[in-house]
């Protein structure tokens, strides 16, 4: 209780001084050096011990793409050897960067950081790119292509996970929802003739399963991941179960492989590399991109996204001044896993297939690393979805190559691809990522 | 607004929380809710605010009766609330914070501009120098209390309940909330201020409800004496000042070099602490608190990794021991949170009594337990310290917080010492167990332990220590004697240097307190 009457009072506490000296964090040597020991070995494996002589293709333009006069080549041909040399270097070199700025306690913070961890991604997957397709042709838009295809579903599971965990609500299930989704979406579309009718029916199904989740985790505060991972065996067993006898009895009433029509906007779809893979695309690809746009901005700056994450973040606090935490968390539970019904979607109606027993395949797992590594964020989800689906698709591209031609890499290392990405994705590369405060934590009210 | 409370009575199983609690709280006056912990005071607000439902009773506001069915209800009928633990979202910066819940939008989306000029109008109006789009969880803990003062204000709050507010206060922002209480009562605002402390009681209230066991005992004016007060609100008469010999220190027992800790995002939390402690002395350290004092304990006992600097007891080190070595070299401990730290809450109070002892005669050997020694111990310190339990083989839960304090503190002083350290030894426990523990700990001290209080009540370290030491910002400020002007522990504890504290006290830097004294209102 203590007035200072007399302004002349000292000023400026005196032993706050020597707390405030810059210091470098405990572990800032481990990011820098993990990145010059993965650059050091793209230089060797790739450049160095590898055989000289032979030459990499990479295909810019396609035929049939915008290309007046020819001006952009078709497929330009580097020498394997000093172009992976070459590109591992660079890579080193950004490397490099990171050692200097650390050392010197100004490690780059937020974007700086994310962009110079992006470029080193880009040039050492391209080091890669050039070693592995050796004496090959890298189809650049044809990869891109492939890896729309399977970033889809993961992105549409991880704007799931983000709705439902910024509320609050760890959403386990999402693997259930997409195989609900893709069983509705082809039950549905086949029992009525069109693949309209299973896009509509494909979210209303995952419903089911977001329902329950809410149910449980809300409504009896259950332990959520529990909740999860038996919901999701749910969904395989009982999808499983109208797959073997209903669906195998009378496919061609219950299980006809349809597919949505593909969207071309004329004109750009023909520029080379990215033309197709923006704007060749079924409903459910550009649906997507609106559905991260619109939840980028009704998350971050609407009414209904700043009470949301007040709900992820301190549900009492919320109570307090008059939101409605079960409320909230069961409409964001319910948006999420109608959002991840569409992705399931795309696994059947979207690509042409019908519907296979447990054809989600893990990618519910994988949408929710995906949710984690873009912390949160419906604009990172995207792009975690993207990382993680292009390692698939080079596994795909790469496993298909003709014989005496790439690097010859195992195709049991080229399956585990993908997985590696993730682990070291999420292990961290890209710092520590904030968890909504009440992520997992049923809201008792007295 | 006029706000009444007729009858509220409010039941927890079989606890009656509230006993038909009358309560009148005129316009434009400061009126205190004095109880100690667990009276009912919280308990009474949590219904008026519309987070419990009241089991009778009835609230008027301007005599209209009123019902909520949520805090949301009690909000647009003007009753705001500053609750004990703040009620913000860490990661939002101040203006969302504040318009939370009543947001202006402007074409469905955020009007965030709005918002800023809401909280920069009210900042203004009181002088709080609010940054609107500060990140709450950066800010310091009075400035978060500012936060939620404007949050309360924007929704046109006519009647405004602190709970316990000054908790986490330094003395300095302590005062300048009650200038600010003043201005809102000066304005028209009702005020209902919570606490337990005695001296903010008189400082600022026009009048005084005195709550016990979840019943209205009576009421006073700020006149009233302190000791009248506190018998009131204890039920008995109680001695507020500790009688002690002065100590007899010996050698240097506990001897702390350039203790040093960071958190795991890198910021020092403790910086390069160095302390002596003497046989037979009672060293306090104050401090606001989360400026280390916590820190500092688990350092000592082995509960924080990568602790650097140096901590020798008698010679032997300790830094790099585990817990279970520095135990047995003799240290005693009460950790601060007792229900977090300290006991296990669904084992027996005779349980608890051996937590730390368990693996050693005469309580244990190799893998057996002996349950008649661990009982015979216990009904020894069950008689002792006056536990009141059913039985030792209660559980501890269902004990009151006194008591299961007195079971923490028996445990730890239960064997022959070499240092006792207790944080916040009696938080929670009910005058007359304070007046039993500071005994306790009094008499260890003269058996000649080296004893270290760490407390973030300044009067408790006033009166158990013999020197004081301030902590602020993981660093101590300095040692001073226990009989130090409490002006210049005020300064410290908000991070004066011992030199600047008393030059500005000798310049006329005074506190509320320290004035009252001079005029003779308190003792």
């Amino acid at each position: 209780m203590t007035t200072i009457e007399r302004p002349t009072a000292p000023q400026g506490p005196a032993a706050t001084a020597a707390t405030a000296r810059p210091e470098r964090p405990r572990r800032w040597w481990l990011l820098p050096t993990v990145l010059s020991v993965l650059a050091v070995l793209a230089v060797l494996v790739f450049g160095v011990l590898a055989p000289g002589g032979a030459q990499t293709g990479y295909r810019i333009a396609a035929p049939g793409d915008v290309n007046p006069g020819g001006i952009i080549p078709g497929d330009v041909p580097v020498p394997t050897r000093v172009a992976a040399i070459v590109l591992a270097l660079l890579a080193l070199a950004v490397a490099v960067l990171l050692w200097v700025r650390a050392a010197a306690g100004r490690m780059p913070g937020g974007r700086a950081r994310i962009t110079l961890l992006v470029l080193f991604g880009v040039l050492w997957v391209l080091s890669f790119l050039t070693w592995a397709y050796k004496g090959a042709v890298v189809d650049l838009g044809g990869l891109l292509q492939t890896m729309m295809l399977l970033a889809v579903p993961l992105a549409f599971g991880a704007l799931s996970g983000v709705l439902s965990e910024r509320a609050g609500v760890i959403n386990i299930a999402i693997e259930g929802q997409l195989l609900f989704g893709a069983f509705g979406a082809v039950l549905v579309g086949s029992v009525t003739g069109s693949a309209w009718a299973g896009l509509l029916a494909a979210p209303v199904m995952a419903l089911v399963i977001g329902a329950l989740l809410a149910l449980f985790a809300i409504g009896y505060q259950v332990q959520q991941i529990i909740v999860g991972v038996v919901l999701n065996v749910f969904a395989i067993g009982l999808t499983s179960f109208f797959f073997g006898t209903v669906m195998k009895q009378n496919p061609g009433l219950f299980n006809r492989p349809l597919r949505l029509p593909t969207i071309r906007i004329p004109l750009l779809a023909d520029i080379p590399i990215v033309g197709r893979v923006l704007f060749e695309q079924t409903v459910l690809v550009y649906l997507m991109w609106i559905i991260v746009a619109a939840l980028t901005v009704a998350l971050f700056r609407t009414r209904w996204g700043l009470r949301v994450r007040a709900v992820g973040e301190h549900p009492r606090a919320a109570d307090t001044v008059g939101i409605d935490v079960g409320r909230t968390r069961w409409s964001n539970v319910l948006l999420g896993s109608a959002v991840a019904g569409l992705g399931g979607a795309t696994l059947t109606i979207g690509t042409g297939v019908a519907f296979g027993e447990e054809m989600s395949a893990g990618k519910g797992y994988i949408a929710l690393a995906a949710m984690i590594l873009g912390r949160y964020h419906p604009v990172g989800a995207l792009l975690a979805a993207l990382l993680f689906a292009f390692a698939d698709a080079l596994q795909l591209n790469l496993s298909s190559l003709p014989s005496g031609t790439g690097a010859g890499i195992p195709s049991q290392f080229l399956l585990m691809l993908p997985y590696i990405v993730t682990l070291f994705a999420v292990a961290g590369v890209v710092g520590r990522v904030r968890v909504p405060a009440a992520d997992g934590v049923p809201y008792v009210k007295q | 607004m006029k706000l009444e409370l007729r009858g509220i009575t409010k039941v927890f199983g079989t606890f009656v929380a509230n006993d038909s609690i009358e309560l009148v709280v005129e316009p434009g006056e400061i009126h205190s809710l004095l109880g100690e912990n667990g009276a009912g005071k919280s308990t009474l607000m949590n219904v008026l605010y519309g987070l419990y439902r009241p089991d009778g009773g009835e609230i008027l506001l301007d005599g209209r009766p009123a019902r909520f069915g949520g805090p949301g209800d009690a909000m647009r009928a003007g009753i705001g609330m500053v609750h004990q633990h703040f009620m913000l979202v860490p990661p939002f910066t101040v203006a969302e914070n504040v318009v939370l819940g009543h947001e202006p939008t402007s074409g469905g989306l955020l009007d965030l501009a709005s918002a800023r000029r809401t909280v920069r109008e009210i900042s203004s109006r009181f002088g709080f120098d609010l940054d609107p789009d500060a990140v709450v969880e950066d800010l310091p803990v009075g400035a978060q209390q500012r936060v939620e003062i404007i949050k309360a204000l924007s929704r046109r709050a006519e009647v405004l309940v602190l709970d316990e507010p000054t908790a986490v206060l330094t003395p300095h922002e302590t005062d300048e909330l009650m200038d600010i209480m003043r201005q809102l009562r000066d304005e028209g605002t009702s005020i209902v201020f919570i606490t337990h402390k005695l001296r903010e009681v008189k400082a600022v209230s026009d009048r005084i409800t005195v709550i016990r066991r979840g019943k209205v005992v009576g009421t006073a004016d700020p006149s009233t004496d302190q000791t009248e007060l506190a018998s009131l609100m204890v039920g008995r008469a109680v001695e507020l000042s500790l009688a002690k010999e002065p100590a007899a220190p010996g050698e240097i027992a506990l001897s702390v070099r350039g203790l040093s800790l960071e958190d795991a995002a890198g910021t020092a939390v403790l910086d390069g602490v160095d302390l002596d402690v003497a046989e037979g002395e009672v060293l306090g350290v104050a401090g606001v608190q989360g400026n280390g004092q916590t820190e500092l304990t688990e350092a000592l006992l082995g509960l924080q990794k990568d602790v650097r600097g140096s901590v020798r007891l008698g010679g032997q080190e300790l830094v790099g021991r585990s817990t279970r070595q520095i135990l047995d070299a003799g240290v005693g401990f009460v950790p601060e949170d007792r229900t977090h730290d300290a006991l296990v809450a669904d084992f027996s109070v005779a349980e608890n009594l051996v937590l730390d002892q368990h693996h050693r005669a005469p309580y244990g050997s190799g893998p057996v337990l002996h349950p008649a020694a661990i009982r015979e111990r216990a009904t020894r310190e069950v008689g002792e310290y006056d536990v009141r339990t059913g039985s030792i083989d209660d559980p501890v839960s269902t004990l009151s917080g006194g008591n299961q304090q007195k079971v923490v503190m028996a445990r730890a002083l239960g064997r022959d010492l070499s240092l006792f350290i207790a944080s916040q030894p009696t938080r929670g426990v009910d005058v007359g167990s304070i007046e039993f523990l500071h005994r306790r700990i009094i008499a260890e001290r003269d058996k000649g332990t080296p004893v270290v209080i760490v407390s973030t009540e300044l009067d408790e370290v006033i009166q158990l220590a013999d020197r004081i030491a301030v902590m602020y910002r993981g660093a101590i400020l300095g040692v001073v004697p226990a009989d130090e002007d409490r002006d210049v522990l005020g300064l410290m504890m908000a991070g004066y240097t011992v030199e600047a504290a008393r030059e500005a006290v000798a310049a006329g830097a005074r506190t509320t307190d320290s004035q009252l004294v001079d005029e003779g209102e308190i003792a």
